[in-house]
Protein backbone atom coordinates (compact mmCIF):
# COMPACT_ATOMS: atom_id res chain seq x y z
CA UNK A 1 0.00 0.00 0.00
CA UNK A 2 1.43 3.33 -1.05
CA UNK A 3 -0.22 6.50 0.23
CA UNK A 4 2.29 9.17 -0.81
CA UNK A 5 -0.19 10.61 -3.33
CA UNK A 6 -2.61 11.54 -0.57
CA UNK A 7 -1.20 14.97 0.49
CA UNK A 8 -1.10 16.13 -3.12
CA UNK A 9 -4.72 15.20 -3.81
CA UNK A 10 -6.18 16.01 -0.38
CA UNK A 11 -7.49 19.48 -1.41
CA UNK A 12 -9.26 17.96 -4.43
CA UNK A 13 -10.85 15.32 -2.23
CA UNK A 14 -12.17 18.07 0.04
CA UNK A 15 -13.66 19.80 -3.02
CA UNK A 16 -15.09 16.43 -4.04
CA UNK A 17 -16.73 15.90 -0.65
CA UNK A 18 -18.20 19.40 -0.83
CA UNK A 19 -19.58 18.66 -4.31
CA UNK A 20 -21.05 15.33 -3.15
CA UNK A 21 -22.77 17.04 -0.22
CA UNK A 22 -24.12 19.80 -2.48
CA UNK A 23 -25.43 17.28 -4.96
CA UNK A 24 -27.01 15.23 -2.17
CA UNK A 25 -28.69 18.13 -0.38
CA UNK A 26 -29.98 19.83 -3.54
CA UNK A 27 -31.38 16.52 -4.82
CA UNK A 28 -33.09 15.78 -1.52
CA UNK A 29 -34.50 19.32 -1.36
CA UNK A 30 -35.94 19.41 -4.89
CA UNK A 31 -36.82 15.72 -4.80
CA UNK A 32 -38.88 16.03 -1.62
CA UNK A 33 -40.51 19.21 -2.94
CA UNK A 34 -41.78 17.04 -5.81
CA UNK A 35 -42.38 13.89 -3.77
CA UNK A 36 -44.87 15.52 -1.39
CA UNK A 37 -47.35 16.58 -4.11
CA UNK A 38 -46.75 13.29 -5.96
CA UNK A 39 -47.65 11.34 -2.83
CA UNK A 40 -50.59 13.59 -2.05
CA UNK A 41 -52.32 13.46 -5.43
CA UNK A 42 -52.18 9.68 -5.35
CA UNK A 43 -54.23 9.73 -2.14
CA UNK A 44 -56.70 12.58 -2.71
CA UNK A 45 -56.04 14.01 -6.15
CA UNK A 46 -58.26 13.80 -9.21
CA UNK A 47 -58.02 10.54 -11.16
CA UNK A 48 -55.85 11.75 -14.08
CA UNK A 49 -53.33 13.42 -11.77
CA UNK A 50 -53.15 10.35 -9.53
CA UNK A 51 -52.66 8.20 -12.59
CA UNK A 52 -49.91 10.47 -13.88
CA UNK A 53 -48.12 10.45 -10.51
CA UNK A 54 -48.32 6.68 -10.33
CA UNK A 55 -46.92 6.32 -13.86
CA UNK A 56 -44.06 8.67 -12.97
CA UNK A 57 -43.15 6.60 -9.89
CA UNK A 58 -43.31 3.34 -11.85
CA UNK A 59 -41.06 4.65 -14.61
CA UNK A 60 -38.48 6.14 -12.25
CA UNK A 61 -38.43 3.06 -10.05
CA UNK A 62 -38.41 0.67 -13.00
CA UNK A 63 -35.33 1.98 -14.83
CA UNK A 64 -31.72 2.26 -13.65
CA UNK A 65 -30.64 5.68 -12.41
CA UNK A 66 -27.61 5.47 -14.67
CA UNK A 67 -29.85 5.34 -17.75
CA UNK A 68 -31.94 8.26 -16.45
CA UNK A 69 -28.79 10.26 -15.85
CA UNK A 70 -27.41 9.57 -19.31
CA UNK A 71 -30.79 10.23 -20.89
CA UNK A 72 -30.97 13.65 -19.27
CA UNK A 73 -27.34 14.62 -19.79
CA UNK A 74 -26.55 13.17 -23.20
CA UNK A 75 -30.08 12.88 -24.57
CA UNK A 76 -31.73 16.10 -23.51
CA UNK A 77 -28.48 18.00 -23.00
CA UNK A 78 -27.38 17.37 -26.56
CA UNK A 79 -30.50 19.01 -27.94
CA UNK A 80 -29.90 22.41 -26.33
CA UNK A 81 -26.96 23.57 -28.49
CA UNK A 82 -29.12 23.25 -31.61
CA UNK A 83 -31.58 25.86 -30.33
CA UNK A 84 -30.62 29.09 -32.12
CA UNK A 85 -29.26 31.89 -29.95
CA UNK A 86 -28.97 29.77 -26.82
CA UNK A 87 -25.20 30.10 -26.64
CA UNK A 88 -25.50 33.86 -26.24
CA UNK A 89 -28.25 33.61 -23.61
CA UNK A 90 -27.84 33.79 -19.84
CA UNK A 91 -28.89 30.17 -19.50
CA UNK A 92 -25.93 28.80 -21.43
CA UNK A 93 -23.39 28.69 -18.55
CA UNK A 94 -25.91 26.55 -16.63
CA UNK A 95 -26.79 24.32 -19.59
CA UNK A 96 -23.14 23.78 -20.44
CA UNK A 97 -22.23 22.52 -16.98
CA UNK A 98 -22.89 18.88 -16.06
CA UNK A 99 -23.76 19.55 -12.41
CA UNK A 100 -27.31 20.90 -13.03
CA UNK A 101 -28.13 17.81 -15.10
CA UNK A 102 -26.97 15.60 -12.25
CA UNK A 103 -29.14 17.56 -9.82
CA UNK A 104 -32.17 17.20 -12.12
CA UNK A 105 -31.63 13.46 -12.59
CA UNK A 106 -31.09 12.74 -8.89
CA UNK A 107 -34.02 14.98 -7.87
CA UNK A 108 -36.36 13.11 -10.22
CA UNK A 109 -35.11 9.83 -8.81
CA UNK A 110 -35.67 11.00 -5.23
CA UNK A 111 -39.12 12.26 -6.26
CA UNK A 112 -40.03 8.87 -7.75
CA UNK A 113 -38.93 6.74 -4.80
CA UNK A 114 -40.03 9.13 -2.07
CA UNK A 115 -43.30 9.88 -3.86
CA UNK A 116 -44.18 6.25 -3.25
CA UNK A 117 -43.10 6.52 0.40
CA UNK A 118 -45.14 9.70 0.85
CA UNK A 119 -48.21 8.05 -0.66
CA UNK A 120 -48.07 5.44 2.07
CA UNK A 121 -47.33 8.11 4.65
CA UNK A 122 -50.34 10.26 3.73
CA UNK A 123 -52.54 7.19 3.69
CA UNK A 124 -51.27 6.12 7.09
CA UNK A 125 -52.38 9.20 9.00
CA UNK A 126 -55.43 8.32 11.10
CA UNK A 127 -58.70 9.59 9.64
CA UNK A 128 -59.82 10.82 13.05
CA UNK A 129 -57.01 13.35 13.22
CA UNK A 130 -57.96 14.85 9.86
CA UNK A 131 -61.63 14.92 10.80
CA UNK A 132 -60.78 16.63 14.07
CA UNK A 133 -58.76 19.26 12.22
CA UNK A 134 -61.64 19.87 9.81
CA UNK A 135 -64.14 19.95 12.66
CA UNK A 136 -62.40 22.86 14.34
CA UNK A 137 -62.72 24.79 11.09
CA UNK A 138 -59.34 24.47 9.39
CA UNK A 139 -59.29 25.05 5.65
CA UNK A 140 -58.07 22.08 3.58
CA UNK A 141 -54.71 23.80 3.16
CA UNK A 142 -54.40 24.36 6.90
CA UNK A 143 -55.25 20.70 7.53
CA UNK A 144 -52.46 19.73 5.17
CA UNK A 145 -49.89 22.14 6.59
CA UNK A 146 -50.60 21.74 10.29
CA UNK A 147 -51.77 18.14 10.64
CA UNK A 148 -51.57 15.90 7.61
CA UNK A 149 -48.07 16.65 6.34
CA UNK A 150 -46.34 16.83 9.76
CA UNK A 151 -47.97 13.60 10.91
CA UNK A 152 -47.13 11.85 7.65
CA UNK A 153 -43.49 12.94 7.73
CA UNK A 154 -43.20 11.94 11.37
CA UNK A 155 -44.39 8.42 10.60
CA UNK A 156 -42.01 7.74 7.73
CA UNK A 157 -38.99 9.68 8.94
CA UNK A 158 -36.83 6.57 9.53
CA UNK A 159 -37.74 5.24 6.07
CA UNK A 160 -36.85 8.56 4.47
CA UNK A 161 -33.54 8.68 6.35
CA UNK A 162 -32.67 5.25 4.95
CA UNK A 163 -33.65 6.36 1.46
CA UNK A 164 -31.49 9.48 1.67
CA UNK A 165 -28.51 7.31 2.52
CA UNK A 166 -29.28 5.24 -0.59
CA UNK A 167 -29.25 8.52 -2.52
CA UNK A 168 -25.80 9.30 -1.12
CA UNK A 169 -24.63 5.91 -2.35
CA UNK A 170 -25.99 6.68 -5.82
CA UNK A 171 -24.11 10.00 -6.16
CA UNK A 172 -20.91 8.38 -7.57
CA UNK A 173 -22.87 7.83 -10.79
CA UNK A 174 -22.53 11.57 -11.39
CA UNK A 175 -18.85 10.97 -12.11
CA UNK A 176 -19.89 9.25 -15.36
CA UNK A 177 -21.14 12.61 -16.66
CA UNK A 178 -17.99 14.51 -15.59
CA UNK A 179 -19.21 15.75 -12.22
CA UNK A 180 -16.05 15.15 -10.23
CA UNK A 181 -17.34 14.41 -6.76
CA UNK A 182 -15.52 12.12 -4.29
CA UNK A 183 -15.64 9.03 -6.49
CA UNK A 184 -14.64 11.05 -9.57
CA UNK A 185 -11.59 12.43 -7.78
CA UNK A 186 -10.70 8.86 -6.78
CA UNK A 187 -10.94 7.85 -10.44
CA UNK A 188 -8.60 10.71 -11.40
CA UNK A 189 -6.08 9.57 -8.79
CA UNK A 190 -6.37 6.05 -10.17
CA UNK A 191 -5.60 7.22 -13.68
CA UNK A 192 -2.74 9.51 -12.71
CA UNK A 193 -0.93 7.29 -10.19
CA UNK A 194 -1.77 3.83 -11.62
CA UNK A 195 -2.75 2.72 -8.10
CA UNK A 196 -5.92 0.64 -8.00
CA UNK A 197 -6.72 -0.22 -4.43
CA UNK A 198 -5.57 2.77 -2.37
CA UNK A 199 -7.80 5.42 -4.00
CA UNK A 200 -10.79 3.06 -4.07
CA UNK A 201 -10.36 2.12 -0.41
CA UNK A 202 -9.89 5.77 0.51
CA UNK A 203 -13.09 6.69 -1.36
CA UNK A 204 -14.95 3.82 0.32
CA UNK A 205 -13.73 5.11 3.68
CA UNK A 206 -15.00 8.62 2.90
CA UNK A 207 -18.44 7.25 2.00
CA UNK A 208 -18.59 5.19 5.19
CA UNK A 209 -17.68 8.31 7.15
CA UNK A 210 -20.34 10.45 5.42
CA UNK A 211 -22.92 7.68 5.94
CA UNK A 212 -22.08 7.57 9.65
CA UNK A 213 -22.42 11.36 9.97
CA UNK A 214 -25.78 11.25 8.16
CA UNK A 215 -27.05 8.41 10.35
CA UNK A 216 -26.15 10.38 13.47
CA UNK A 217 -27.66 13.58 12.03
CA UNK A 218 -30.95 11.88 11.14
CA UNK A 219 -31.07 10.20 14.55
CA UNK A 220 -30.60 13.60 16.16
CA UNK A 221 -33.43 15.06 14.04
CA UNK A 222 -35.67 12.12 14.89
CA UNK A 223 -35.24 12.43 18.65
CA UNK A 224 -35.71 16.19 18.43
CA UNK A 225 -38.94 16.10 16.50
CA UNK A 226 -40.53 13.20 18.32
CA UNK A 227 -43.91 14.26 19.68
CA UNK A 228 -43.96 14.82 23.46
CA UNK A 229 -45.60 12.00 25.37
CA UNK A 230 -49.28 12.73 26.08
CA UNK B 1 -40.13 8.99 -37.27
CA UNK B 2 -39.04 6.67 -40.05
CA UNK B 3 -35.40 7.07 -39.11
CA UNK B 4 -36.13 5.97 -35.53
CA UNK B 5 -37.26 2.60 -36.83
CA UNK B 6 -34.18 2.36 -39.02
CA UNK B 7 -31.91 3.04 -36.06
CA UNK B 8 -33.70 0.45 -33.94
CA UNK B 9 -33.88 -2.19 -36.69
CA UNK B 10 -32.74 -5.62 -35.58
CA UNK B 11 -30.30 -6.11 -38.48
CA UNK B 12 -27.21 -3.92 -38.89
CA UNK B 13 -26.99 -1.00 -39.70
CA UNK B 14 -29.81 -0.84 -37.11
CA UNK B 15 -28.80 -1.24 -33.48
CA UNK B 16 -31.86 -3.09 -32.18
CA UNK B 17 -30.08 -6.44 -32.29
CA UNK B 18 -27.25 -5.08 -30.15
CA UNK B 19 -29.71 -3.74 -27.60
CA UNK B 20 -31.51 -7.07 -27.40
CA UNK B 21 -28.22 -8.94 -27.01
CA UNK B 22 -27.39 -6.49 -24.23
CA UNK B 23 -30.74 -7.19 -22.60
CA UNK B 24 -30.06 -10.92 -22.74
CA UNK B 25 -26.68 -10.56 -21.03
CA UNK B 26 -28.23 -8.19 -18.49
CA UNK B 27 -30.81 -10.87 -17.66
CA UNK B 28 -28.12 -13.58 -17.52
CA UNK B 29 -25.91 -11.55 -15.19
CA UNK B 30 -28.90 -10.58 -13.04
CA UNK B 31 -30.14 -14.18 -12.74
CA UNK B 32 -26.69 -15.53 -11.89
CA UNK B 33 -25.96 -12.76 -9.42
CA UNK B 34 -29.37 -13.12 -7.80
CA UNK B 35 -28.92 -16.88 -7.37
CA UNK B 36 -25.45 -16.39 -5.89
CA UNK B 37 -26.80 -13.63 -3.65
CA UNK B 38 -29.63 -15.85 -2.42
CA UNK B 39 -27.24 -18.69 -1.53
CA UNK B 40 -24.85 -16.34 0.26
CA UNK B 41 -27.75 -14.61 1.95
CA UNK B 42 -29.34 -17.82 3.21
CA UNK B 43 -26.02 -19.15 4.51
CA UNK B 44 -25.27 -15.75 6.00
CA UNK B 45 -28.61 -15.66 7.77
CA UNK B 46 -28.06 -19.17 9.17
CA UNK B 47 -24.62 -18.06 10.34
CA UNK B 48 -25.98 -14.93 11.95
CA UNK B 49 -28.70 -16.86 13.78
CA UNK B 50 -26.91 -20.07 14.79
CA UNK B 51 -23.21 -19.19 14.48
CA UNK B 52 -20.66 -18.57 17.21
CA UNK B 53 -19.44 -15.09 18.12
CA UNK B 54 -16.58 -15.02 15.58
CA UNK B 55 -18.78 -16.06 12.67
CA UNK B 56 -21.55 -13.69 13.73
CA UNK B 57 -19.13 -10.82 14.11
CA UNK B 58 -17.53 -11.35 10.72
CA UNK B 59 -20.93 -11.64 9.02
CA UNK B 60 -21.99 -8.42 10.73
CA UNK B 61 -18.84 -6.82 9.37
CA UNK B 62 -19.59 -8.08 5.84
CA UNK B 63 -23.20 -6.91 5.75
CA UNK B 64 -22.52 -3.54 7.38
CA UNK B 65 -19.53 -2.73 5.21
CA UNK B 66 -21.18 -3.73 1.95
CA UNK B 67 -24.30 -1.76 2.74
CA UNK B 68 -22.35 1.38 3.70
CA UNK B 69 -20.24 1.67 0.53
CA UNK B 70 -21.66 2.78 -2.84
CA UNK B 71 -22.25 -0.11 -5.27
CA UNK B 72 -20.07 1.46 -7.94
CA UNK B 73 -17.03 1.58 -5.62
CA UNK B 74 -17.72 -1.99 -4.46
CA UNK B 75 -18.02 -3.28 -7.99
CA UNK B 76 -14.63 -1.86 -8.93
CA UNK B 77 -12.98 -3.05 -5.70
CA UNK B 78 -14.40 -6.56 -5.91
CA UNK B 79 -13.60 -6.84 -9.60
CA UNK B 80 -9.93 -5.90 -9.19
CA UNK B 81 -9.51 -7.78 -5.91
CA UNK B 82 -11.22 -10.87 -7.33
CA UNK B 83 -9.12 -11.05 -10.49
CA UNK B 84 -5.90 -10.34 -8.55
CA UNK B 85 -6.63 -13.02 -5.95
CA UNK B 86 -7.60 -15.56 -8.58
CA UNK B 87 -4.49 -14.88 -10.62
CA UNK B 88 -2.27 -14.96 -7.54
CA UNK B 89 -3.74 -18.36 -6.72
CA UNK B 90 -3.32 -19.59 -10.30
CA UNK B 91 0.30 -18.46 -10.63
CA UNK B 92 0.94 -19.87 -7.16
CA UNK B 93 -0.15 -23.28 -8.43
CA UNK B 94 1.85 -22.84 -11.62
CA UNK B 95 -0.95 -22.02 -14.04
CA UNK B 96 -1.16 -19.18 -16.56
CA UNK B 97 -2.79 -15.87 -15.65
CA UNK B 98 -6.29 -15.56 -17.05
CA UNK B 99 -8.67 -12.75 -17.88
CA UNK B 100 -12.03 -13.31 -16.21
CA UNK B 101 -14.91 -13.28 -18.65
CA UNK B 102 -17.26 -10.31 -18.19
CA UNK B 103 -20.33 -12.45 -17.53
CA UNK B 104 -18.78 -14.37 -14.64
CA UNK B 105 -17.09 -11.33 -13.16
CA UNK B 106 -20.39 -9.45 -13.23
CA UNK B 107 -22.23 -12.34 -11.61
CA UNK B 108 -19.65 -12.73 -8.87
CA UNK B 109 -19.34 -9.01 -8.13
CA UNK B 110 -23.08 -8.24 -7.99
CA UNK B 111 -23.78 -11.56 -6.26
CA UNK B 112 -21.42 -10.69 -3.39
CA UNK B 113 -23.14 -7.32 -2.98
CA UNK B 114 -26.61 -8.86 -3.11
CA UNK B 115 -25.56 -11.50 -0.60
CA UNK B 116 -25.18 -8.83 2.08
CA UNK B 117 -28.64 -7.43 1.45
CA UNK B 118 -30.36 -10.80 1.24
CA UNK B 119 -28.67 -11.94 4.47
CA UNK B 120 -30.69 -9.29 6.27
CA UNK B 121 -33.91 -10.17 4.43
CA UNK B 122 -33.57 -13.88 5.29
CA UNK B 123 -32.53 -13.19 8.88
CA UNK B 124 -35.63 -11.08 9.45
CA UNK B 125 -37.87 -13.66 7.78
CA UNK B 126 -36.44 -16.64 9.68
CA UNK B 127 -36.78 -14.78 12.96
CA UNK B 128 -40.39 -13.99 12.12
CA UNK B 129 -41.34 -17.70 12.09
CA UNK B 130 -43.15 -18.44 15.33
CA UNK B 131 -41.10 -20.25 17.97
CA UNK B 132 -43.91 -22.60 18.82
CA UNK B 133 -43.83 -24.10 15.35
CA UNK B 134 -40.13 -24.90 15.74
CA UNK B 135 -40.67 -26.29 19.23
CA UNK B 136 -43.51 -28.48 18.02
CA UNK B 137 -41.28 -29.82 15.24
CA UNK B 138 -38.50 -30.53 17.75
CA UNK B 139 -40.97 -32.22 20.08
CA UNK B 140 -41.99 -34.73 17.44
CA UNK B 141 -38.33 -35.54 16.88
CA UNK B 142 -37.44 -33.78 13.62
CA UNK B 143 -33.76 -33.17 12.92
CA UNK B 144 -32.49 -29.64 12.18
CA UNK B 145 -32.42 -30.20 8.44
CA UNK B 146 -35.96 -31.58 8.53
CA UNK B 147 -37.14 -28.61 10.53
CA UNK B 148 -35.63 -26.20 8.02
CA UNK B 149 -36.91 -28.11 5.03
CA UNK B 150 -40.43 -28.76 6.25
CA UNK B 151 -41.21 -25.92 8.65
CA UNK B 152 -38.91 -22.91 8.62
CA UNK B 153 -38.38 -22.40 4.91
CA UNK B 154 -42.01 -22.80 3.82
CA UNK B 155 -43.17 -20.57 6.67
CA UNK B 156 -40.58 -17.86 6.23
CA UNK B 157 -40.94 -17.48 2.45
CA UNK B 158 -44.05 -15.28 2.60
CA UNK B 159 -42.17 -12.95 4.98
CA UNK B 160 -39.07 -12.91 2.81
CA UNK B 161 -40.77 -12.56 -0.56
CA UNK B 162 -41.47 -8.79 -0.60
CA UNK B 163 -37.85 -8.12 0.35
CA UNK B 164 -36.56 -10.66 -2.16
CA UNK B 165 -38.62 -9.26 -5.01
CA UNK B 166 -37.26 -5.79 -4.21
CA UNK B 167 -33.76 -7.22 -4.28
CA UNK B 168 -34.37 -8.77 -7.69
CA UNK B 169 -35.45 -5.40 -9.06
CA UNK B 170 -32.37 -3.79 -7.50
CA UNK B 171 -30.18 -6.51 -9.03
CA UNK B 172 -31.50 -5.92 -12.54
CA UNK B 173 -30.86 -2.20 -12.17
CA UNK B 174 -27.44 -2.70 -10.56
CA UNK B 175 -26.23 -4.59 -13.62
CA UNK B 176 -26.29 -1.24 -15.44
CA UNK B 177 -23.39 -0.17 -13.23
CA UNK B 178 -21.24 -2.82 -14.90
CA UNK B 179 -21.22 -0.56 -17.96
CA UNK B 180 -18.93 1.78 -16.06
CA UNK B 181 -16.44 -1.07 -15.62
CA UNK B 182 -16.79 -1.97 -19.29
CA UNK B 183 -18.82 -5.20 -19.24
CA UNK B 184 -21.03 -5.61 -22.24
CA UNK B 185 -24.66 -5.45 -21.15
CA UNK B 186 -27.69 -3.35 -21.99
CA UNK B 187 -26.39 -0.03 -20.64
CA UNK B 188 -23.03 -0.31 -22.39
CA UNK B 189 -24.55 -1.50 -25.69
CA UNK B 190 -26.87 1.49 -25.50
CA UNK B 191 -24.03 3.89 -24.87
CA UNK B 192 -22.12 2.50 -27.83
CA UNK B 193 -25.15 2.68 -30.10
CA UNK B 194 -25.91 6.23 -28.96
CA UNK B 195 -22.30 7.31 -29.38
CA UNK B 196 -22.04 5.84 -32.86
CA UNK B 197 -25.28 7.34 -34.19
CA UNK B 198 -25.43 10.52 -32.03
CA UNK B 199 -29.09 9.60 -31.40
CA UNK B 200 -28.68 9.82 -27.63
CA UNK B 201 -32.29 10.53 -26.72
CA UNK B 202 -33.70 7.73 -28.88
CA UNK B 203 -31.39 5.01 -27.62
CA UNK B 204 -31.57 5.93 -23.95
CA UNK B 205 -35.36 6.00 -24.19
CA UNK B 206 -35.28 2.59 -25.87
CA UNK B 207 -33.02 1.19 -23.14
CA UNK B 208 -35.25 2.69 -20.48
CA UNK B 209 -38.26 1.00 -22.08
CA UNK B 210 -36.47 -2.37 -22.08
CA UNK B 211 -35.49 -2.06 -18.42
CA UNK B 212 -39.03 -0.97 -17.57
CA UNK B 213 -40.49 -3.97 -19.39
CA UNK B 214 -38.13 -6.26 -17.46
CA UNK B 215 -39.23 -4.67 -14.18
CA UNK B 216 -42.94 -4.88 -14.97
CA UNK B 217 -42.77 -8.52 -16.05
CA UNK B 218 -40.75 -9.41 -12.93
CA UNK B 219 -43.21 -7.62 -10.67
CA UNK B 220 -46.08 -9.55 -12.23
CA UNK B 221 -44.29 -12.90 -11.81
CA UNK B 222 -43.43 -12.16 -8.19
CA UNK B 223 -47.00 -11.19 -7.34
CA UNK B 224 -48.27 -14.43 -8.91
CA UNK B 225 -45.71 -16.40 -6.91
CA UNK B 226 -46.65 -14.60 -3.70
CA UNK B 227 -50.33 -15.33 -4.23
CA UNK B 228 -49.45 -18.99 -4.67
CA UNK B 229 -47.36 -19.04 -1.51
CA UNK B 230 -50.05 -17.39 0.53
CA UNK B 231 -52.93 -19.43 -0.85
CA UNK B 232 -53.78 -21.04 2.48
CA UNK B 233 -53.59 -17.92 4.59
CA UNK B 234 -56.54 -16.09 6.06
CA UNK B 235 -57.33 -12.78 4.36
CA UNK B 236 -56.39 -9.83 6.53
CA UNK B 237 -58.74 -7.26 5.03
Amino acid sequence: MVWDWLPEYAPRFIEGIWLTLQLLSLSIFFGMALAIPIGLVQVTGPRPLAWLARAFCTIIRGTPLLIQLWLIYYGIGSMFPSIPGIRESMLWPILRDAFPYAVVAFSLSVAGYEGEVMRGAFKGVAKGELEAARAIGMTPFQVLRRVWLPRALQNVFPTLAGEFILTLKATPLAATITVYEVYGIGAIVRQETYRIYEPLLFVAGIYIFITLCLVLFFRFLETRRRAPAP
Amino acid sequence: MESAFEYLALQPPGWGGNLLRGLVSTIQIALGAYALGLCLGFLGALGKIHGGPVLRWSLEFYTTLIRAVPELVLILLLYYAGTDLLNAALTGFGFERIEINGLWAGIYVIGLVQGAYSTEVFRGAINAVSHQQIEAAKAIGMSWSQIYRRITIPLMLPFALPGLSNLWLITTKDTALLAVVGFSELALETRQAAGATKEYLLFYLAAGALYLALTLVSTLLFSLFERRLRHGEARLS
